[in-house]
């Protein structure tokens, strides 16, 4: 048996026909598409749901959708939602309890479902969000069977970035717009004087099985150069970069920065950062009884550090102050998440940036706290050689 | 078996909307009947039964002596007292009084203004007795009206989370309406509990659940001015019925910074 090829090129048609194996494996494929003034991720049944034609002018707090006359369909930048939407679903039933009739309780654990999803348009930055969710919910300390199951399986088709977002800094969290690892396919999407098509590469076995099913042709160097040269030219159009300084240290020596009281006064504490980021993967319980109490549930659904709840102890919550919270939550992502899970908890999908309702921009943040941390021992310092 | 506890609504200045609300809850209904007994419901029946009530729900804001001297004779009568709603959590849209000359209202608006009587401002029931839980909304929502009242039966805290409309909304996977279409929305600063009906129709919140336990609304009003509102309609559209809650909110902050 000979090898099937690890690289190929599709035209729009290839593209529906890989929807179309996908789906004939009986799994859901979850793709771009456009909604509400937006490109959101949703199930689509061909590829014609793609947005095609369309691309995104984002900045911190803005966000709008621009049509494009080259038909591009991954020319946009990150959306309101993640994948990890469908991993780590919003609100999950973990259990439900009835009491009998002798009196005795009976408990029945949720048997989660097991979709068998195929996410097509998974950006470099979301692989790397979902690599950084694999280790806090898949193989952590404190797995979640759920997440487990669903991320199990489920087959991932990478679509580089051409287009970054002015929202964009996976470079300076060391990513970029190329898909490294973790991918069944990887696709460059190409629009030239050669015509619209998808450059794939194959990642896994899976990927090679379900790329042997789709019409494709060979990728001659032409195609596989012009691909690499776009995926090399947008990493130098990041929008954004967070200041080049030890991240972790920063946070750690800035934890009394006045800073925070400047970010405290803008910030809404309405938690849509942390909801938007893909990494985030806080949850709460909730306790449900009917009007007859013999029949109780309970659901997990999604928290947030910015709810006052979220670090309520006995007699109030321990972080009362919007700077106690905004610390914590810039302070994990970007610090003590190394602690915890061995990686920065921030991959630079800009999601937090766009999607905060008054443009709170974490790069901006980092940058002052580093200024301010900078100042500090500068004074310092000239108050050592003063007084020796 | 013990007794059913016994469930009484009461009723100052509102609509009728928020114990409507009771009466909409068809699925349950049947099943609130066998496990509380009713004993004062006008909006249902007639019948009326003498407390004390185990549980008394209070809609309505005071405005009037009278609302002020019967709202503390319904928490004499009761062991657990929620109140239903934004007149009754936060003086409801009657409370835009409390921003003007009511004197002049009753001179100018009623032919006989001897014949009314009347507070010269709207305020919620909190302001004149103890209340045990509020439960906010215009009107409430019927799922968050039969937490409260399953809660109150198991003896246990009702789930009713006080963050922002932003957290249902982004959960049930709503484009934002600020971000991407330059809508003017209340929802960073309103508190959940409706499931974030208005932006997933494509509209601002208006606030109608009153402002959330952190809600920091000098830091919303910019945006709202960058989305087209100027300081007049900034005003009217924090004017609605929780007026008074937004005014107190906003001062407390503006005072903090
Ligand atoms: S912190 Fe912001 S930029 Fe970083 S991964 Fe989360 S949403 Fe993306
Ligand atoms: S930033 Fe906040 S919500 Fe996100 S993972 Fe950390 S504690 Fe949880
Ligand atoms: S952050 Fe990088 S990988 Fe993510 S969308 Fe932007 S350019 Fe692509
Ligand atoms: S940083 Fe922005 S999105 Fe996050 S809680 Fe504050 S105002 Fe909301």
């Amino acid at each position: 048996m000979t090898a099937a090829p690890a690289t190929a090129v599709l035209d729009r048609d290839g593209l529906d026909a890989l929807v179309g194996v996908l789906r004939a494996q009986g799994r859901t494929v979850v793709g771009p598409t456009v909604r509400d003034g937006a490109v959101v991720l949703a199930e689509i049944a061909s590829a014609d749901a793609l947005p095609f034609g369309w691309g995104t002018e984002v900045e911190a707090g803005r966000y709008r959708l621009v049509p494009r006359t080259d038909g591009a369909a991954f020319a946009h930048t990150t959306g309101p939602q993640s994948w990890k939407a469908f991993l780590h679903p919003e609100r999950e039933r973990l259990w439900s309890a009835d009491r009998r009739a002798d009196g005795r309780l009976s408990v029945a654990a949720e048997r989660p479902q097991r979709p068998s999803y195929a996410f097509l348009g998974v950006r470099p930055c979301d692989l790397r969000a979902i690599a950084v969710q694999d280790r806090v919910l898949a193989t952590g300390r404190h797995r979640d069977r759920g997440y487990q199951e669903r991320r199990t399986g489920a087959f991932l088709i990478a679509a580089e970035c051409t287009e970054p977002g002015a929202t964009c800094f996976c470079v300076s969290m060391g990513g970029g717009p190329a898909a490294e690892a973790g991918y069944d396919l990887a696709l460059t999407e190409l629009v030239d004087e050669t015509g619209h098509r998808f450059f794939v590469r194959v990642g896994s076995d899976a990927g090679r099985e379900v790329l042997s099913g789709v019409p494709g042709r060979p990728a001659g160097p032409g195609t596989e150069s012009a691909a690499r040269a776009a995926v090399d030219a947008a990493r130098e159009r990041m929008g954004r970069a967070m200041p080049p300084v030890d991240l972790r240290t920063l946070m750690g020596d800035s934890l009394e920065a006045d800073r925070w009281d400047d970010v405290a006064a803008r910030c809404l504490t309405c938690g849509n950062c942390t909801m938007v980021c893909p990494t985030c993967f806080c949850t709460t319980t909730e306790e449900v009884t009917d009007l007859t109490g013999d029949h109780a549930e309970r659901w997990q659904r999604w928290d947030s550090c910015f709810d006052l709840d979220f670090s309520y102890l006995h007699g109030g919550p321990v972080r009362a102050s919007a700077r106690s919270r905004y610390r914590q939550w810039l302070t994990h992502k970007l610090s003590t998440w190394y602690d915890q899970f061995g990686s920065s908890g921030c991959v630079g999908c800009g999601r937090c940036v766009t999607w905060c309702p008054v443009g709170i921009d974490i790069t901006e943040e980092a940058a002052a706290l580093h200024d301010e941390l900078a100042a500090r021992l500068r004074r310092q310092d000239e108050r050592e050689e003063r007084e020796p | 078996m013990s007794e059913a506890p016994t469930l009484a609504v009461f009723k100052l200045a509102s609509c009728d909307g928020c114990q409507l609300t009771l009466l909409d809850c068809e699925d349950e209904l049947l099943t609130l009947a066998g496990t509380v007994r009713i004993a004062h419901f006008l909006e249902a029946s007639s019948a009326v039964a003498p407390g004390p009530y185990d549980l008394s729900l209070v809609e309505g804001s005071v405005t009037t002596p009278a609302d002020a001297e019967r709202v503390r004779e319904i928490r004499a009568q009761s062991r657990f007292l929620v109140t239903i709603g934004a007149c009754a959590t936060a003086g409801g849209i009657q409370a835009l009084r409390n921003f003007a000359d009511v004197e002049e209202f009753r001179r100018t608006v009623y032919a006989r203004p001897d014949h009314i009587d009347t507070l010269a401002t709207s305020t919620p029931v909190s302001a004149h007795v103890t209340v045990d839980f509020e439960l906010r909304g215009c009107p409430i929502d019927r799922g968050q009206l039969l937490e409260v009242i399953t809660a109150f039966l198991a003896g246990r805290k009702p789930d009713v989370p006080d963050h922002s409309v932003c957290f249902p909304c982004k959960r049930r996977g709503t484009v934002c309406v600020t971000v991407a279409h330059g809508t003017p929305c209340l929802g960073p600063v309103t508190q959940a509990g409706c499931g974030a009906v208005c932006p997933a129709y494509g509209r601002g919140c208006y606030g109608c659940f009153g402002p959330s336990r952190s809600a920091n609304l000098p830091a919303l009003i910019p945006l709202l001015r960058r989305d087209g509102l100027d300081e007049r309609a900034t005003e009217r559209f924090l004017r609605t019925f929780n007026a008074a809650a937004f005014a107190t909110a906003r001062a407390s902050r503006e005072e903090e910074t």
